[in-house]
């Protein structure tokens, strides 16, 4: 069996020699928890015979290879597509799972014994993330679906992902449409983040809401969840271009309408451009305009499902630039987001506002780089920044007062990703990574405490096999 | 004395072929390919290759890779340095544009796919990388670019000479009466490497369907006059006028019976038959007249 097809000319002595240099230098590092839920299919790898990092520049990151196979549904635009055409015994499901140790730290946590009823905590240990069973492909040439029965560590599944897409429409790549519970056209995607922690495997700007905003309990909204909708995208032959616009039920993708009956939208768009040998630059933009019930109809005091009422909005809204400089790229991102004070205030809208409520408004920078030192090494660092620039409610309204930077978040990450070997059945990478997140004035002991900042941190070491 | 001068013989014998060596693989790894303002280098071509084309075409690009054994076509074998789709005569490499537009146009009824996905330096680069595997691409150098004239006007005679010539060059055998890949000798066809090779179906396909060369007149054009290196299908070059070679690709045209073209709204206009040419020194048709089985859309009865 080729195990390191990346190696072929004499280097593959070398590269079995740093096995073990590698291998000590990492169960020596560091320690990892994994809630990803990321998109890597071998089963594309072995239906076209291409090793991941054909798709990918590090797996589960896609190169622009990568998106136009995946913005053309699947399909190479070869007649190889059909399923047809391959063997009946081809089946394509994937299952990825990270076995992982991980440390969690939290500085300020309210605990029982404590003398001053607060300390940090910190927790330890080997640990499974949550497993994917990755279903994709075309049901026949131009019709592609994906199903994604995901379940967290304890094996309680849900449908991640679950959507068919008619592609090509009208012979055209300008027109596709699709339906289902699938991911916002986010070219910076969260389900093909390179970090895994508890603190680094989701981006906090796409989830941040501010402090107080518990919102309705049935709709935490994060624009990196899969949403259930219908999109309308197309995309130029190369995907240079792309544009998305989808109508979106206001259930941050949760099933069965467990709140609200309205519809949310979401507009993207993104240009790419080539600068000769340094690679293909990408600016885009995206914008998302929701809404959230603030009470419900009730039955007998309970909640009657998906009989929200008393909508009120909210927005986000983003533009980023992807810089490629060879091997090494940055993705440099600007949000900007607000919502109604009735959201951020936990009040139903035929209720009064508390004195001195107004939507609040935060802004948000992120700035993830790569160092591709070859298709199986990887190195990864990102910096997010969110700052508030008005708080629902005036620092005066509380007791003690909140600070002005209430909420206010600095989110660091780093780690390194190896791929042993590259080829088209199954894909294998050892995963390292550091995390720590600050929130400001988040943390009050009780409630005559003034607010503190909370920071955790995370170290996570794990192996992250899809096959 | 004669051993010591043996042995100076010797040394001085493996340090110049180790430098030998060293300066051939060197110049491999210099290699360039020049489309249009662009110069691809082949050391900044391997990391491309290794990461898209290694699965199939093989860490020494050879059509060994380890997806080769179950695709069908066959990887291409770099190291020959044959390649079908050439603007230049037959037996002789391509231009660094021919090798350019392949990469971006990719192979219908393949694995291969387009790669316009990936920036044009990024495409010249790793044609550089490809050129490093055949010595070939050191020592010869492309052959001259097949000069196209203008197609002439596509009407029923010329849709009928083509069909003459169809039977007169003996088409039909590969490719069967109706064009659709069929003909006698079709299932014994094998490739320079031996392996089978299915005759081109024209009658499959729709408005969409492409050669393997290109998807325009042109394309056609181009494969009778330089032939698919590597494959049974021969150069016309010596053996058909240019205004030959555009009857044939007329008459081509509406053995895809299933696409919109001006072949077959000539045909269509013509009653959907193709008639009689009476040429003095046709030689006679060792079968019967080609004719398409499917009358073209719209064709009246």
């Amino acid at each position: 069996m080729q195990i390191c097809v990346f190696e072929p000319r004499g280097d593959r002595g070398r590269s079995a020699g740093t096995v073990g240099l590698w291998a000590a230098l990492i169960l020596g590092a560091f320690a990892f928890s994994s809630n990803q839920q990321a998109h890597a299919i071998p089963a594309f790898a072995r239906k076209y015979g291409m090793p991941c990092s054909a798709c990918h520049e590090a797996w589960p990151k896609l190169n622009n290879f990568g998106q136009v196979f995946k913005d053309n549904g699947y399909q190479l635009g070869n007649d190889k597509d059909s399923p047809i055409y391959h063997e009946p015994s081809y089946w394509p499901v994937s299952f990825r799972i990270t076995p992982n140790w991980h440390r969690e730290n939290t500085n300020r946590v309210a605990v029982d014994q404590a003398a001053t009823g607060v300390q940090g905590v910190t927790t330890q240990g080997f640990d499974l993330s949550g497993l994917d069973i990755l279903t994709a492909g075309t049901l026949m040439k131009n019709i592609s679906f994906l199903l994604t029965p995901s379940a967290n560590s304890s094996a309680q599944f849900h449908f991640e992902s679950a959507w068919v897409r008619f592609d090509n429409l009208l012979k055209s790549p300008w027109l596709n449409v699709k339906m289902g519970k699938f991911e916002l056209d986010n070219v910076l995607s969260e389900k093909r983040i390179l970090s895994l922690s508890n603190n680094g495997g989701l981006y906090q700007i796409y989830h941040f809401r501010p402090f107080g905003d518990v919102g309705a309990a049935a709709n935490p909204f994060g624009i990196g969840d899969n949403q259930l909708g219908l999109e309308v995208m197309g995309h130029s032959r190369n995907s240079y271009t792309r544009y998305s616009v989808a109508v979106l039920s206001s259930t941050d993708g949760n099933v069965g309408l467990p709140a609200s009956n309205g519809y949310d939208v979401s507009l993207a768009g993104s240009q790419a451009f080539e600068a000769g040998s340094l690679g293909l630059q990408r600016v885009g933009a995206f914008a998302y305009f929701g809404q959230e019930p603030t009470y419900a109809l009730t039955s007998g005091g309970n909640p009657i499902p998906g009989a929200g009422q008393g909508n009120k909005s909210f927005m986000r809204a983003g533009m980023y630039g992807m810089w490629y400089l060879k091997r090494f790229d940055i993705t440099t991102m600007f949000t900007h987001a607000s919502e109604s004070a009735f959201l951020a205030t936990g009040t139903a809208s035929n209720a009064i506002l508390p004195a001195g409520a107004r939507d609040p408004v935060w802004n948000g920078v992120l700035l993830e780089s790569h160092f591709t030192v070859s298709p199986q090494f990887i190195l990864v660092n990102r910096y997010e920044l969110i700052r508030m620039s008005q708080q629902a409610l005036p620092g005066s309204a509380s007791t003690p007062p909140a600070p002005s930077n209430q909420g206010d978040l600095d989110a660091l990450t780093f780690g390194a990703r190896w791929y042993p070997f590259m080829h088209s059945r199954a894909g294998f990478a050892i995963h390292n990574e550091y995390s720590i997140v600050r929130s400001r004035g988040i943390f009050q002991a009780n409630s005559t405490a003034p607010f503190q900042d909370s920071t955790s941190n995370s170290v996570f070491v794990g192996f992250d096999f899809i096959f | 004395m004669g051993r010591a001068w043996n042995r100076h013989i010797l040394r001085r014998w493996i340090r110049t072929r180790l430098l030998l060596g060293v300066f051939s693989a060197l110049s491999a790894f210099a290699q360039e390919t020049h489309v249009g303002n662009l110069t691809g280098h082949a050391a900044a071509g391997k990391q491309f290759y290794r990461r898209f084309c290694i699965g199939c075409h093989g860490p020494f690009g050879d059509g060994n890779g380890e997806n080769a054994p179950w695709i069908d076509p066959k990887p291409r074998d770099f190291t020959s340095a044959t390649f079908k789709c050439r603007s230049t005569p037959t037996g002789m490499l391509p231009t660094d544009q021919d090798l350019y537009n392949s990469v971006a146009r990719g192979f219908t009824n393949s694995n291969m796919p387009h790669w316009d996905s990936l920036t044009r330096h990024s495409r010249v680069d790793l044609l550089a990388y490809i050129k490093t595997f055949s010595a070939r691409w050191q020592t010869d150098k492309a052959g001259d670019v097949l000069q196209i004239p203008a197609e002439p006007p596509i009407t029923i005679q010329s849709i009928a000479h083509g069909s003459e010539l169809f039977q007169k060059l003996e088409c039909w055998k590969c490719h069967g009466q109706q064009g659709r890949g069929d003909g006698p000798s079709a299932s014994t066809l094998t490739d320079s490497r031996d392996n089978p090779i299915r005759p081109y179906n024209f009658a499959a396909g729709s408005d969409d369907s492409r050669f393997k060369c290109g998807a325009e007149n042109q394309d056609i054009y181009k494969i009778f006059m330089t032939g698919l290196d590597g494959t049974p299908m021969p150069s016309f070059a010596d053996v058909i006028q240019p205004d030959d070679a555009w009857d044939l690709v007329h008459f081509l045209r509406t053995l895809q019976v299933n696409r919109k073209s001006k072949e077959n709204d000539a045909l269509r206009t013509a009653g959907g038959k193709i008639p009689k040419v009476e040429t003095k020194d046709a030689a006679p048709a060792t079968a019967p007249p080609a004719q398409p089985d499917t009358k073209p859309p719209g064709a009246e009865k």
